[in-house]
């Protein structure tokens, strides 16, 4: 269908910042009626970022704007809102469904669009009072399932229903809009069975043969070589190759999308494994974790006395909820044994008293008492759990801080993570990011914890602060023979500090690689069990 | 299984109903009163109430919660009733005229109360009831002092003493049960007010026609996930609001129909207790903060005033003291409105929990495979 003359879809250089952050650069895509294509890229490469801007979302507006220029049929076009996209033929299905849970598939796909009919209230009063046309609404609800090809009840309410069956019924909602030129598909299939992907695959060729455009994003790369034209590869906010599906093949795609293959793969990450003869200080069997996008399934997984253990995988596939299960900030079941004993889950105290400590993916969140000063951040949990920087009068009947060793321990912190700060009785909000982090991380080495986690200790932060936290991570590890689970998103971080790297993928351990193992393999993991 | 299950949960969802019914059935042989009067005043309180309780069910589809703010509505029908009693408009063109006055002060109370609880998202229960307290307030400022010097308060059976103010209570004589009786149909004793049974129906009617509305809809969809009603380009806060204005003009006009059967108006106190013994009400009849239907409305009306009628005179039987009644309906009132409140808490926390047990379950088939 490449029919010559102006594409559909022409974005010419879309840049895009945040708050001086590059998240975009240069950015040039084309579409053409009827054309599929499909994005791929690791988590962070700018692909939500470059859909947004697509679709005039609010976010990106709020966040400064854009650069660049968004053609349709060759006319320039600037979205102020989603409406204005969706009324100049732009369709979006989201990751997160957005459908009213107790409405019936007909009234989710028809929402706010609903057929009318006008009646003597709504005469005198506002066409709200337009009674619905239900006869239509139940045409209109089965034209756009018969447009999508795959079979729903139009009568099931969306709480009722499996997952795909929510997920069809958004692709249903697009459809049925009559203006729909260009469908963006934000990884429709991590929630369907095999059976319902390809019927998905089935009814976008369907879509594409009617001269709907679609941009099909993905972690599964099977399926765009099933189903795209052309394949476009972001990473680090560029777009760093484009090329015909048919020429192309998974494990090309993959290094692609890993990048930075030029480069001698080893030589900044560890080498060699210290730890291959240690005891096994933490079992975890069998471990379920109900963290709401981040769910974990039946994991197994074995930490050894003194290594430092990386998590990583991509984002919702469930390395975020294993910290957060075994510390009982999610609801979670199955067993953990530690040093030989049975730490009981869903009770955060207990696991504090098994001197487990753990440095929070929410900073501002769990992590920090953002009005409290750097002091009471640092000294709280330690004189909390562990009775720390506390005097004791009347044989212990009253118990008073001991402000100077308080003020003694923050100071030596500040001093060891170089954290910049007027004085150690200033305000944590009033802090950096990296900064913020680096508190984080003192109140976790003032527990003296034996097991710390560590969950996306880089996130957000700059990359000076970056390498300060990590060696202080490896200085901290090694000086007091703690045991490290580390999790986060940067493989290339992992790979840096850890010493084995455990990658999680569809809620499961794909697999554990030691930190030298190539970047391809790691990526093999991290795709194999996305679901 | 799923049958066993499907019956624990029918008892617990509706455990409210259940033990009212349990009470009244204890209640009613101890009492010692005869069927056609225990009707009687049943089929009364029905038409008394009935309106009044129906102004509160568009809210709660709006996802809006109980609204306590229908004491605004309330109050605006006692400032329509009490202005018409002082101009000495007698029967039904009186009523008429109250409820004309009230509309508009209705709608203004509403446009204040649904404002302020759209800037309290998720608290409108908590909100809206302090917003009643508040109002009250500014109630007495018009009623004890602004009537009689600003507003004109002509006869003295109303105005109090000493020039301006009204006065602790206002005879409604001229109105009394006018509506009840225009035509009442006796039947084994029994008086059934026609006229006002058929304005409730109408009632009933308009709000099925309603949920069918565009606008109808619109409250569900708001009342379900307002993130995804605002994606689709509904305008959430406007039909929020629209909901309680809603709601606060049907309470004003449901006051005045209480109060035609009452005869006179507490100046001071009839709408500060109206909007609690309602919702009770409401919840005896197997409603929810989320879920409400008409037939929750009757039920409710029969269960909960059954217990009015016979638990002070079983109260009375079994202790000698005829006190212990009125003392049972504020507690039990309250009651009733702590456990449904702590049922709606514990039903998100239960459907929270169970996709933790889908879990679980997943993974034990998994390897059983």
């Amino acid at each position: 269908m490449n029919n010559p003359g102006t594409p559909l879809l022409e974005m010419r250089n879309i840049k895009k910042n945040f708050f001086g952050n590059q998240v975009l650069t240069d950015i040039n895509l084309t579409l053409r009626e009827g054309e599929v294509i499909g994005l791929v890229g690791e988590n962070g490469a700018g692909k939500s970022t470059l859909m947004r801007i697509l679709f005039g979302a609010d976010m990106i507006r709020e966040t400064g704007g854009y650069g660049g220029d968004i053609l349709i049929n060759g006319q320039k076009v600037q979205f102020n809102s989603p409406f204005e996209a969706i009324e100049a033929g732009i369709g979006m299905v989201h990751q997160e469904f957005s459908l009213i849970p107790g409405f019936a598939a007909k009234e989710n796909i028809l929402l706010n669009r609903e057929p009318k009919k006008p009646n003597l209230a709504s005469r005198i009063f506002s066409d709200r009072l337009d009674t619905l046309n239900q006869n239509e609404i139940d045409e209109g609800a089965e034209t756009a399932i018969e447009k999508m090809g795959v079979h729903i009840d139009k009568n099931m309410v969306i709480s009722d229903m499996p997952v795909g069956h929510k997920q069809f019924t958004e692709i249903a909602r697009e459809l049925s809009k009559d203006q729909l030129k260009i469908l963006i598909l934000d990884e429709p299939t991590a929630v369907l069975t095999e059976k319902e992907a390809e019927a998905l695959l089935e009814s976008i060729r369907g879509m594409a043969e009617r001269g709907i455009a679609v941009i099909f994003i993905t972690h599964r790369l099977q399926e765009i070589l099933a189903v795209c034209d052309r394949v476009v590869v972001m990473r680090d906010g560029y777009i760093v190759n484009e090329s015909a599906a048919k020429d192309t093949n998974v494990k090309e795609i993959t290094r692609w999308m890993v990048g930075r293959e030029i480069r001698s793969e080893t030589e900044s990450s560890k080498t060699e494994d210290n730890h291959a003869d240690a005891k096994t200080i933490l079992e975890i069997r069998r471990l379920w974790v109900d963290m709401p996008g981040e769910i974990v399934r039946n994991v197994n997984l074995d930490v050894r006395e003194g290594e430092i253990l990386g998590i990583g995988g991509l984002a919702g596939q469930g390395k975020l909820g294993i910290p957060n299960g075994i510390m009982g900030l999610y609801e979670a079941g199955g067993q953990v044994r530690f040093d030989g004993q049975d730490i009981p889950l869903n009770n955060p105290r207990k696991c504090l008293d098994s001197s487990f400590a753990f440095v929070s993916e929410d900073r501002r969140g769990v992590g920090l008492l953002l009005d409290e000063s750097l002091e009471w951040n640092i000294a709280f949990p330690a004189m909390q759990i562990q009775n720390k920087f506390l005097k004791e009068y009347f044989g212990g009947l009253i118990k008073w801080r001991d402000e100077k060793a308080i003020e003694e321990i923050t100071k030596q912190y500040i001093d060891e993570l170089a954290i910049k700060c007027t004085s150690s009785k200033q305000k944590a909000k009033e802090l950096s990011g990296g900064n913020q982090q680096k508190v984080c991380l003192a109140k976790a080495f003032a527990l003296h914890p034996k097991l710390l986690f560590v969950s996306e200790p880089t996130r957000g932060i700059d990359v000076g602060a970056k390498a300060l936290v990590l060696d202080a991570l490896k200085r901290f590890n090694r000086e007091n023979g703690v045991t490290v689970v580390m999790v986060s998103s940067e493989l290339e971080e992992l790979r840096q500090t850890c010493d084995r790297i455990a990658i999680v993928s569809g809620g499961k351990i794909a697999g554990i690689l030691p930190a030298s193992e190539s970047l391809e393999n790691f990526g093999a993991l991290m795709l194999s069990q996305v679901k | 299984m799923t049958e066993k299950k499907g019956l624990g949960a029918l008892i617990r969802q509706n455990s409210v109903s259940l033990m009212f019914v349990v009470i009244c059935i204890i209640c009613i042989p101890i009492s010692g009163l005869s069927p056609s009067y225990l009707i009687n005043e049943i089929v009364t309180r029905m038409g008394r109430n009935a309106f009044l309780i129906l102004s509160l069910l568009i809210p709660i589809m709006a996802g809006m919660g109980l609204n306590f703010g229908m004491t605004l509505g309330a109050m605006a029908g006692e400032i329509g009733l009490i202005l018409v009693s002082d101009w000495q408009i007698v029967g039904i063109p009186g009523m008429v005229l109250a409820m004309i006055i009230s509309v508009p002060i209705s709608v203004l109370f509403g446009l204040f109360c649904g404002k302020i609880l759209n800037m309290a998202k998720g608290r409108e229960m908590i909100t809206s009831y302090i917003i009643s307290y508040f109002m009250n307030g500014a109630y007495q400022l018009v009623v004890l002092y602004l009537m009689g010097s600003i507003i004109p308060i002509k006869h003295s059976s109303i105005k109090l003493p000493r020039g301006y103010g009204v006065r602790n209570t206002v005879s409604l004589l001229s109105m009394r049960q006018k509506l009840d009786n225009l035509v009442a149909i006796r039947f084994w004793g029994i008086k059934i007010p026609v006229v006002t049974f058929i304005i409730i129906f109408l009632m009933c009617l308009v709000i099925v026609w309603f949920r069918k509305t565009k606008l109808g809809q619109d409250m569900r969809a708001v009342g379900q996930d307002m993130a995804v009603a605002r994606d689709s380009g509904i305008n959430v806060e406007r039909t929020r609001i629209i909901s309680i204005v809603i709601s606060t003009v049907l309470a004003g006009i449901g006051m005045i129909i209480y109060l035609q059967n009452m005869g006179n108006i507490a100046t001071y106190s009839s709408h500060s207790q109206i909007g609690m013994f309602c919702i009770a009400a409401l919840l005896v009849g197997g409603a929810s903060v989320e879920k409400a239907s008409i037939g929750n409305v009757f039920l409710g009306i029969a269960l909960f005033h059954t217990m009015f009628i016979v638990a002070p005179k079983a109260g009375a039987v079994i202790t000698g003291d005829s006190m212990i009644g009125e003392y049972f309906r504020v507690f039990v009132s309250y009651a009733v409105i702590t456990i449904a409140l702590i049922m709606y808490e514990t039903n998100k926390r239960r459907a929270k929990s169970a996709v933790g047990a889908e879990l679980e379950k997943a993974q034990l088939e998994e390897e059983s495979r």
